[in-house]
């Protein structure tokens, strides 16, 4: 088995003009480029929503505060919510997952080239309709409100009578819309894993980054749509006079919470699970080893997307629901959390007995391993279907799902940038301000995050714009807060990092990390086309064989 | 600026290597979202049996579309009919099966029109009378927009054959759209069964 | 190259320090129960309902300890010991694919400890919530409106707003309070911490629950459920009475409003302003039911769901201006003279 270099010179090009290359962009189908698109739009509003956060941590600071109304936090908290899972956590994943899947599997461009730039473009359409609503929402209290009706937009309060004027109106269209759009990506994502893979990568062959994109797409598929649906009800309940949710009618609040949490659990595993995608990547190369049991990586994560399709109610323990339902859901959801300990297992045995490179994205993947640990036994606990009774609608849960989209999302996508940067720009990101990011962030996402919990535990519910004192939470919520703006900082160094190594990074080459999946056998960045010939490949590291003849993987597979 | 681009080749074995086809794929990603979707509104409409609070009933007032039933599941037949002929290149065959599955459709909708029609006029049934109203319609009327949205599809199609710039090469894409096709017929069995079989 | 030791023991010496802050914030959130009045700690039960789901949490809180010291141990030993050294590059190690017996132990474990956690949990929700309920037991039915809490107690006649009056249990004689919860309007829910878990009000959705609290007291609480402007300020105020307490305050609240002649000219105003549109006075022309009963107003400590103590002052403010208190509630502003203002609040203030 050779191995030979393929040159292709590529001639001169100019510099061409501002206007040409704005509408490149505009109107490119490169997955490439849709993913950069995907990913820059996020951080966008990534930042949007952390200001919604500092407002809310400013108003909590202490008891009593009066730095901005009612209204204001109210719809600062709903906007939080709504931006940071539809317009940051679902964009950037996409992103990835765009700019990813084709080069790993040897692909040219996605399936659906045409489909992938218009749904990129319906969710960013459905991001503006939401922050239109800061204009146009004219809500009971004169011209222009966001919707303030928490990212659940629970029954009756969504109904035209609890909510006048359109500020609910935008919130459900811009889901509308933008759940469309991320439709049309699942189904791009599928067509194209299951139609485009290069010869000889068989699915048992494929990486686990694109592994994990399947399941997360064909989630998407059966998560997204019970939300679409519950929309189009509310749609109608508030405009065509239906009754869907109309208690005065006979109607179910209830209804409309099974709805939207069928959508609401399993959305966060198809958050979490491409962030396990990068974990199976990047902790392998760190570690100079493969991962630890492939096919049950695969398996679990499979498992984990059907069982999460049974976990829902456990977001709805205090509605009373009677004891069977209770402790039916009480059971599935400590189940779900088999597979996905599992899997931290399987990371820890793929660092056990390597040799561990401490670069910043491995420094993110430790932490995320930390805190996806912690996330998950708060879940556990919160399965409980009795201490979630008191844990329930507190900062408890708060604190919970923060440290899993924080702690674990976040610290899993930093992880990725650093990792992937070199390959999408052509450049190393600084090691020099990722420490600095990284501890900065440590620091403050503590310091947050594990106070938080404490709160809940002394009973201070969520979704308070202020609370009394003497229940011994000011001080809780001021070390709180402080966190908050640590982290801020630390983002801006992240923001500081990808701007100034854009002109001024290391050249990355193609392979800086010495990884073994396909993306790293093409330039960075790689050229519009990907690959000068299609790949065929042997194993599941085809690089690895490459670099090892003597020793490669497709013989113990 | 030049750029050299390095790509490297791969050992391995470059046998046969067959995937399916990617509009295949891609409509089934589609028919199971939208079964997702038509799940829900099924749900809500099973649910809310018997728990109106006033209003005319589903006993009252439905009569049981079969005419326009037959005629919405003969067009499964015929999409078929369609598909198989264009395979084999009888483009006008093909087109025969064609027209005949979008008048069938067209017939269902304007029976679901003649039903609408009779139900706010002479029972005073609308989407915001009772929960009947408002899940009936809801769910008729989400399976109807898809039947449109699917004549529409076939109707474009049908403009294409009729001036001659459908061939064999084409049939691909044509067993997709029939997949589609098959998709709202199998909703209406379900959404049948659901409003005028066990609803009453 | 310098080896990458520092990276790495700073690593894990930084999840050591917060494997102790944790524990700490663990222990005091369970310690702190050394309040002098009563607070909101989920740690520091008064009731059975309270109690039942503190000694499950603690036992869930022990396992998933251990889980976590097992994991974090391991995480930090293969940090440590199989960090990279300069000398080592170049050279890759054994390249390990995986251990069917290492994997197999690792999901049974879990699986083991899932069924056990599931039927502890299982029993102590059967036992809450299928708690049969005693001939002796109080009743009261909670209706949630935006923002604040309407109690009847049907058996009684008793109508009453915002704070709860409840006797207190004797475990060998228990005289429980079983609770019915509907709402008026959106979803509310009913948070105690120290008394029981917190159940929802639901529109067209009743809900039911209990508590036997065993100490006397005053236990605060407030909504949980997001129900609108100003779901903040939807306070609870739950005073559990010993038996003789109890009883005299329901002889309180079974006599009619006071009347007071001195202040008959407030009471004019009250009639004439449309306030009886909103309230009921028992015993007067007033009854009506979208906002609290108030002929028993001065035997609260509070007004506006707790948003503000009971004083004249704050009286005066919520008539006059309620947004100065709570913006956003279903209080109109009444724009009084002042003359009025003072006559309906000396009124406000017989109505013991």
């Amino acid at each position: 088995m050779s191995s030979h270099v393929i040159t292709v010179p590529v001639g001169q090009t100019e510099a061409r003009p501002w206007v040409d290359q704005l509408h490149e962009w505009l109107a490119t189908v490169d997955h490439k480029r849709l993913g950069i698109l995907y990913i820059g739009s996020a951080l966008l509003f990534l930042a949007v929503g952390g200001v919604e956060a500092l407002i809310i941590r400013i108003q909590l600071m202490h008891s009593h505060n009066n730095f901005v109304s009612a209204e204001v936090f109210n719809q600062m908290f709903t906007m939080h919510g709504t931006t940071m899972i539809f317009f940051v956590a679902m964009p950037v994943l996409f992103g990835f997952a765009n700019y990813l899947v084709p080069l790993m599997i040897g692909a040219r461009d996605m399936a659906f080239p045409r489909l992938n730039a218009f749904s990129f473009w319906l969710s960013f359409l459905g991001a503006l309709l939401l922050y239109f609503s800061f204009f146009g929402g004219s809500g009971l209290y004169g011209a222009g409100s966001a919707p303030d009706v928490g990212w659940w937009s629970y029954a009756p309060l969504g109904a035209r009578a609890f909510s006048p004027g359109h500020s609910s109106d935008y919130w459900t269209l811009a889901l509308l819309v933008s759940g469309f759009g991320s439709i049309g990506t699942a189904i791009n994502i599928i067509a194209t894993i299951l139609c485009l893979r290069c010869p000889g990568m068989k699915l048992n062959r494929m990486p686990l980054l694109v592994w994990m994109n399947l399941v997360m797409a064909g989630m998407v598929l059966l998560a997204i749509t019970p939300l679409s649906a519950a929309q189009i009800m509310l749609l109608i309940d508030r405009y065509l006079g239906g009754h869907f949710f109309d208690t005065q009618a006979g109607g179910s609040a209830v209804l409309w919470m099974h709805f939207f949490w069928i959508f609401g659990h399993p959305e966060v595993y198809v958050l979490i699970i491409p962030c396990f995608a990068f974990m199976s990547e990047i902790i392998p190369v760190f570690s100079r080893k493969p991962i630890f049991g492939y096919p049950v990586m695969v398996a679990a994560t499979v498992c984990i997307a059907f069982v999460s399709m049974s976990v829902w109610a456990h977001h709805m323990f205090t509605i009373g629901m009677n004891s069977y339902a209770n402790s039916f859901f009480t059971l599935t959801t400590m189940a779900v959390g088999i597979p996905t300990g599992i899997k931290i297992f399987n990371w820890i045995g793929t660092m056990w007995g390597g040799r561990i490179q401490f670069k910043t994205p491995m420094l993110f993947s430790i932490a995320f391993l930390f805190q996806f640990l912690i996330a998950g036994l708060t879940g556990i606990m919160m399965a409980a279907s009795p201490f979630d009774w008191q844990l329930s609608l507190s900062y408890f849960v708060v604190a919970h799902f923060h440290y899993v989209i924080v702690g674990g999302i976040l610290f899993a996508l930093f992880a990725a940038f650093y990792y992937w940067y070199p390959k999408i720009t052509g450049r190393m990101l600084s090691e020099r301000l990722g420490t600095w990011h990284f501890w900065l962030f440590l620091i403050g996402f503590h310091l947050t995050f594990d106070v938080m919990h404490i709160p809940g535990l002394l009973g201070m519910p969520r979704r308070i714009y202020t609370y009394e004192p003497g229940r011994g939470w000011d001080t809780l919520n001021l070390i709180v807060s402080i966190g908050a703006f640590i982290q801020a900082i630390a983002i801006l160094v992240f923001l500081a990092n990808l701007i100034i190594s854009y002109f001024k990074g290391d050249d990355a080459g193609n392979d800086p990390w010495d990884a073994w999946t396909l993306e790293w056998s093409t330039s960075s960045p790689p050229p519009a086309y990907n690959f000068a010939t299609v790949p065929t490949v042997a194993s599941r590291r085809p690089l690895w064989d490459l670099k090892h003849p003597e020793d490669p993987d497709s013989r113990y597979e | 600026m030049s750029a050299v681009t390095t790509t490297t080749s791969f050992p391995g074995p470059a046998a046969e290597w067959h995937l399916p086809s990617r509009g295949k794929v891609a409509m089934a990603g589609l028919i199971i979202a939208e079964s997702a979707i038509f799940t829900i509104f099924v749900v809500a409409y099973l649910f809310y049996l018997g728990k109106s609070i006033t209003g005319p009933t589903p006993r009252e007032v439905l009569e049981t579309p079969i005419f326009y039933t037959i005629c919405l599941l003969s067009s499964s037949l015929t999409i078929h009919l369609a598909a198989k002929s264009l395979e084999r290149d009888y483009t006008r065959l093909f087109l025969g099966f064609w027209l005949l599955t979008i008048a069938l459709g067209g017939l269902f909708l304007y029976g679901t029109a003649h039903e609408w029609h009779r139900l706010i006029y002479e029972h005073g049934l609308t989407i915001s009378t009772n929960l009947f109203g408002t899940t009936y319609y809801s769910l008729v009327g989400l399976h109807a927009f898809h039947v449109t949205a699917g004549l529409i599809m076939l109707s474009l199609v049908a403009i294409f054959g009729l001036i001659g710039h459908l061939g064999v090469s084409q049939s691909g894409r044509i067993a997709v759209l029939s997949m589609y096709w098959h998709f709202v017929d199998a909703v209406w069995v379900v959404v049948f069964t659901v409003v005028y079989v066990l609803g009453r | 190259m310098l080896p990458r030791r520092t990276k790495s023991s700073l690593c894990s010496g930084w999840q050591i320090v917060l494997l102790l802050f944790w524990s700490c914030s663990a222990l005091w959130a369970v310690a702190s129960d050394a309040t002098p009045g009563h607070g909101t700690n989920v740690f520091s039960p008064a009731s059975t309902p309270a109690k039942s789901i503190k000694d499950l949490s603690v036992f869930v809180l022990a396992i998933t300890g251990i889980i976590f010291l097992v994991v974090f141990v391991l995480l930090v030993y293969s940090v440590v010991k199989f960090r990279g050294r300069a000398l080592d590059a170049g050279r890759e190690p054994a390249q390990v694919y995986g251990s069917t017996q290492i994997e197999l132990a690792w999901t049974i474990i879990p699986t083991l400890i899932v069924v056990v956690l599931f039927l502890a949990t299982a029993r102590v929700i059967h036992a809450i919530q299928d708690a049969p309920e005693p001939v002796g037991a109080v009743e009261v039915t909670v209706i949630g409106h935006q923002y604040w809490w309407e109690f009847r107690y049907p058996k009684l006649g008793i109508v009453t707003a915002n704070e709860l009056h409840i006797p207190v249990s004797n475990p060998d004689h228990p005289t429980p309070t079983f609770l019915q919860l509907l709402s008026a309007d959106t979803d509310h829910s009913f948070w105690v911490p120290e008394l029981a878990g917190k159940t929802d009000l639901i529109p067209n959705h009743p809900n039911r629950m209990w508590m036997d609290p065993q100490s006397t007291g005053v236990f605060v609480g407030q909504c949980a459920q997001y129900c609108g402007i100003q779901h903040a300020k939807m306070l609870l105020r739950v005073s559990v009475d010993g038996p003789e307490d109890f009883a005299a305050w329901i002889q309180a609240q079974h006599k009619p409003a006071v009347e007071d002649t001195a202040v008959i000219a407030g009471r004019r105003v009250f009639e004439r302003n449309a306030c009886m549109n909103c309230h009921a006075v028992g015993g007067t022309s007033a009854d009506g039911r979208f906002g609290p009963d108030l002929t028993h107003l001065m035997s609260r400590a509070t007004i506006a769901a707790g948003a503000a103590q009971n004083t004249s002052d704050n009286l005066r403010l919520w008539i006059q201006n309620p947004s100065a208190i709570k913006p956003g509630s279903l209080m109109p502003a009444m724009k009084l003279s002042d003359a009025d203002l003072n006559a309906v609040v000396s009124y406000m203030e017989t109505l013991h």
